[in-house]
């Protein structure tokens, strides 16, 4: 699977401070690829590196092959950015916010994001501060799908829906991706929805890219093993240890497994995605790991 | 056509639900031979998933020769796959008397779990975890 979006040992500063520091990563073309981190991990930062709001102070960024910087008017059309709080204009009714993206978007297809409002019963003449936050989440998502991007880009789009208006969100963004072909990349910090809706994931702490690579592989080569206190080391030197709990009694150990774990000493469990993500958001700048 | 559920909470990826889904129905006669599986679209439209999840089962299903994609059309279960429905009535009426002894020899429902997990580890070697994996 080829990349749509590189992004090579990139480091980002504002003033004094380092948002993001050597980042490496990749998000395969057709993947709906999850971003996911602390506040203040950096997230932001790397999506606006991506549709080329900033750039890098070192490193460099690459989107369908191309720089979004150093060259805008290939890249830009062909990406779509659903920014947080989706800012719209409250005083614009819907068609009028569908007029700005058509004079702003040289692909623009009208009658998709017409059509794609009406299949989901959001009148167009009503003003977008008079919608509720899914509807708002919609229109946002209408503009950026109505470009025809080959390139989906959201930071944190469903984050302040409910339930519903976040199912019926993320429903679009699914039907949109099974229609034509997207890659999408998308911070969120709702972990049970990205584990539904995406198959790769970047985690983001600290600065750095503390794990990278396909859902699958992650849920399938990491487990928790329960055992007897102080045999740390002999798993050590076999699997990788992402974290460890001891009390007087016992250890807790989550691993990345090389392989099988063959070991009566220790009690062996499947753990779930959000564990594993938890652990990785609580280790230490330095001790990153590639998939 | 069945319509496929997801419980995000079994630990088992959301493909291998789809495909434990589809073997079971084969299983309990709920599917039959050329019937088709709901398409991608409509897979993505009820559960809100990653299409590629879907078409990741459905490849899956394809690999295991349980069922085929013809192209334009969708996913149809295969006319010669491996799994076809046993002769149930009989199986089912011989269960159910057996957990009926069960019952009279003061086991409950739990019990009964635990004792058809370790006949089947004894018969098959492996371990089915009969409590979280209903898919």
């Amino acid at each position: 699977m080829s990349a749509a979006v590189t992004v090579e040992q990139v480091s980002k500063r504002y003033g004094a401070r380092w948002a993001l520091q050597d980042c490496t990563l990749e998000v395969p073309t057709g993947s709906v690829t999850a971003l996911v981190g602390p506040n203040g991990a950096g997230k932001t930062t790397l999506l606006h590196l991506l549709v080329g709001l900033t750039e890098p102070t070192e490193g460099r960024v690459s989107v369908l092959g191309a720089s979004p910087r150093t060259d805008p008017t290939h890249v830009l059309p062909r990406i779509g950015f659903v920014a947080q709080d989706h800012p719209l204009e409250p005083r614009f009714r819907v068609d009028e916010m569908l007029a700005v993206g058509r004079r702003l978007n040289p692909r623009w297809d009208e009658s998709l994001a017409r059509d794609w409002l009406r299949e989901r019963q959001i009148p167009l003449a009503d003003r977008v501060g008079a919608l509720s936050g899914g509807q708002r989440a919609q229109v946002a998502l209408a503009l950026a799908i109505a470009k025809r991007p080959e390139v989906m880009v959201l930071d944190e789009p469903a984050a302040a829906l409910d339930p519903l208006a976040r199912r019926e969100f993320l429903q679009s963004l699914m039907e949109a991706v099974a229609e034509r072909e997207l890659t999408v990349l998308m911070s969120s910090h709702l972990l049970a929805d990205l584990e539904r809706v995406c198959d790769h994931l970047v985690v983001l702490a600290a600065g750095g890219v503390q794990l990278v690579g396909p859902i699958d592989e992650i849920a399938a080569s990491h487990r928790l093993l329960v055992g007897p206190p102080g045999d740390e080391q002999a798993v050590a030197r076999v699997h990788q240890v992402v974290h460890a709990r001891h009390t007087p009694r016992q250890t807790t150990l989550l691993v990345r497994a090389n392989g099988h774990v063959y070991d009566a000493r220790w009690q062996i469990e499947d753990v779930a995605l959000e564990d594993v993500v938890l652990a990785y958001l609580q280790r230490r700048p330095d001790q990153e790991v590639a998939a | 056509m069945i319509e496929f559920r997801l419980d995000p909470r079994s630990g088992v990826p959301t493909y291998l639900q789809l495909v434990l889904q589809v073997k079971q129905a084969l299983r309990l006669g709920m599917l039959h031979p050329g019937d088709q599986l709901p398409t991608v679209k409509e897979v993505v439209a009820t559960l809100a998933i990653n299409p590629n999840t879907v078409l990741k089962a459905y490849r899956e299903l394809d690999r295991e020769g349980l069922a085929e994609g013809r192209r334009g059309q969708g996913t149809f279960i295969a006319a010669k796959n491996a799994i076809a429905p046993p002769d149930r009535s009989g199986l089912a009426a011989g269960l159910v008397r057996w957990i009926r002894q069960a019952q009279s020899a003061g086991c409950d429902e739990d019990d009964v779990v635990a004792l058809f997990a370790a006949a089947t580890h004894e018969v098959f070697g492996t371990h089915q975890d009969f409590g979280r994996r209903s898919a």
